[in-house]
């Protein structure tokens, strides 16, 4: 009787698993000849050079010093490196035998135009909400970029992971296509900045966490994640920044890479900002629809009444490290950091980090403090004009865990990190490794 | 190989992205007023512009200024009389000097951010660059005496 149980549950499963790699086949969408660039309007390459910037589309499909689109930047996924694709319209290793249908297949539900699917490190899941014009002027400007020849290197995802077909489960599971809705309640700004956010540059795909299966915690978004090493802050009131996240703080943030009341950008939000929000074809109303979004989202207007005594006070404890404090600690910080990130009144200046109101203090993790602190910000990173020496030749892990310690005793209330020393000695690790 | 613009003027080094920006300043390209102190970012002997600010050269690796815009001593005033460098002269603030072009390029950021310093402003901006003959009160001085100069004058 078991047995003849067992053996029914052994059939239905393969049935299952029979119907789901056969669920998984998607048709090909026929080659069709390039089109030629006079076909598209130049209102419509003109649009979607600019959602394409929004969306920072180049960040992933373009590797570092090479053509744009071509493809080849590696990104470093749980499951393995997945390596951006050529999207420019070369017929061989491009885009140029696809058609608008099969364009628009891939944006919106994730399916290559042989049929395979695609793996979600391309956030199909964030533009199946752009609206059909948006799309079409997208395939437009693609469609008339040089065309280059190159191949981005094969993904490093091992099997069984890397079959593509079982990522129909994935999508059963976990993606809902659908286009963009809009709240009535809310200003014209408000929606238009959560379309920017949700269905174009697809923030929540580095600061929403996601599940063990690389999906998007739905129930938590923008709550902060961990990528490539460092901590995307939570974009929600849960924002450790000592000052709430303003339209004009954000605004200022997006649009140069650094804010008087919050600091300068680093690490995987250097694409965003250099590659993309600061580029003159990304109108500032955009960059200012968004501000606008995620400042309601963090509900800075109701913390608003505090900025003034908290910069007061941040400005106040700017030049501790400088006198005779007979500090050892406070020493290390007066020869390393001051002479660039000492503020006096009235608000600090955006080239001058101020450590007090930086989040890498006041994260309930030192990720990012000893990230900088060990590499630096080299001058294609960061805000644009501002360089930091890298540290981790000239500091060790206990000088950057006395200075971590430091500074989060002396211009921070939030309590103690623990285990400094252990964690600076595994970041370091985790670089050299990645070297 | 990689290029940068040095004090105006386009330059090609061939030292691999890993060496220190003073190395290369220094020895491939042969400019000596930048001077090395610590190597560890440490006494701001090294200090030079990056994109206009100050910057330790000696922990700066090449690979982080690729295509970046750098000022030494030699560039800060085409004729050598940034208001700093003539106020230095004449309250004759060096003793050995070998410190002095790293504190008159920390300076110069010191102005462009506070163009009329308190002392504690000169204290902890200056607090990176270490002066073993102790010429402290000069420098000070010095300071001050530029910045009454470039006030409503424009300098780099």
């Amino acid at each position: 009787m078991i047995r003849r149980i067992s053996n029914a549950f052994l059939v239905a499963a393969c049935c299952v698993l029979v119907g789901l790699l056969l669920l998984a086949r998607r048709p090909a969408i026929a080659p069709i000849g390039r089109p030629v660039p006079e076909s598209f309007s130049a209102g419509s390459v003109a649009q979607g050079e600019a959602l394409a910037a929004a969306g920072h589309c180049a960040a992933c499909h373009t590797r570092t010093g090479g053509p744009a689109f071509a493809g080849g930047f590696p990104i470093n996924t749980p499951f393995g490196i997945i390596y951006g694709t050529n999207i420019t319209p070369d017929p061989k290793t491009g885009i140029g035998l696809w058609s608008f249908e099969a364009f628009e297949r891939a944006m919106r539900e994730g399916v290559s135009r042989d049929g395979s699917h695609l793996f979600p490190a391309f956030p199909y899941y964030a533009f199946t909400k752009l609206s059909d014009q948006d799309v079409k002027a997208l395939y437009a400007y693609l469609m008339t970029q040089p065309a280059v020849s190159a191949t981005a290197p094969a993904n490093t995802v091992p099997f069984p992971l890397k079959i593509r077909a079982f990522q129909e489960g994935w999508k059963l599971i976990f993606f809902r296509g659908g286009r963009h809705g809009t709240d009535p309640s809310k200003s014209n700004e408000w929606n238009r900045g959560a379309y920017l956010a949700e269905a174009v540059a697809d923030c929540a795909g580095c600061h929403t966490p996601r599940n063990f299966l690389g999906a998007e915690e739905t129930h938590n978004p923008y709550a902060g994640y961990e990528i490539d090493g460092w901590i995307a802050p939570a974009l929600t009131a849960a924002n450790p920044s000592p000052i709430p996240w303003t339209e004009d703080e954000l605004f200022q943030y997006l649009r140069t890479g650094a804010s008087p009341l919050h600091g300068a950008t680093a690490a995987t939000m250097t694409e965003v900002i250099r590659d993309s929000l600061t580029l003159p074809i990304v109108p500032d109303s955009d960059v200012r629809d968004i501000a606008v979004y995620f400042a309601d989202m963090d509900r800075a207007s109701a913390r608003e009444a505090g900025i003034a005594a908290t910069t007061t006070e941040a400005i106040a404890t700017s030049s501790l490290g400088s006198g005779q404090e007979d500090d050892s600690d406070a020493d290390l910080y007066a020869s390393a950091c001051i002479s660039c990130h000492y503020n006096a009144g009235p608000v600090p200046l955006a080239a001058r980090p101020e450590l007090s109101l930086n989040s890498a203090l006041t994260l309930p993790e030192p990720t990012n403090f000893i990230q900088a602190v060990l590499k630096g910000v080299g001058d294609t990173q960061g805000a644009p004009g501002l360089v930091m020496p890298e540290y981790a030749s000239s500091l060790s892990d206990g000088e950057v865990a006395r200075l971590a310690a430091y500074l989060r005793r002396t211009r921070t209330k939030s309590p103690p990190w623990t285990g400094l020393e252990n964690k600076v000695a595994a970041i370091r690790k985790a670089s050299v490794k990645s070297r | 190989m990689t290029t940068f613009e040095l004090n105006g003027h386009t330059v090609s080094v061939h030292s691999p992205d890993d060496t220190p920006l003073l190395w290369v300043i220094r020895d491939e390209i042969g400019l000596t007023g930048t001077k090395f102190g610590c190597g560890i970012g440490f006494c701001g002997a090294c200090t030079v512009h990056v994109e206009g600010r100050a910057t330790r050269s000696c922990i700066t690796p090449l690979g982080a200024v690729a295509a970046a815009k750098i000022t030494t001593i030699e560039g800060l005033d085409p004729q050598g009389r940034h208001p700093l460098q003539t106020a230095w002269l004449e309250l004759q603030v060096p003793q050995c000097g070998y410190c002095q072009s790293g504190q008159i390029m920390q300076a110069a950021t010191l102005l462009k951010d506070y163009p009329n310093p308190s002392d504690r402003d000169i204290n902890a901006v200056m607090a990176g660059n270490v002066c073993r003959c102790m010429t402290y009160p000069r420098i000070r001085k010095a300071i001050h005496l530029a910045a009454s100069r470039m006030q409503g004058v424009s300098h780099g």
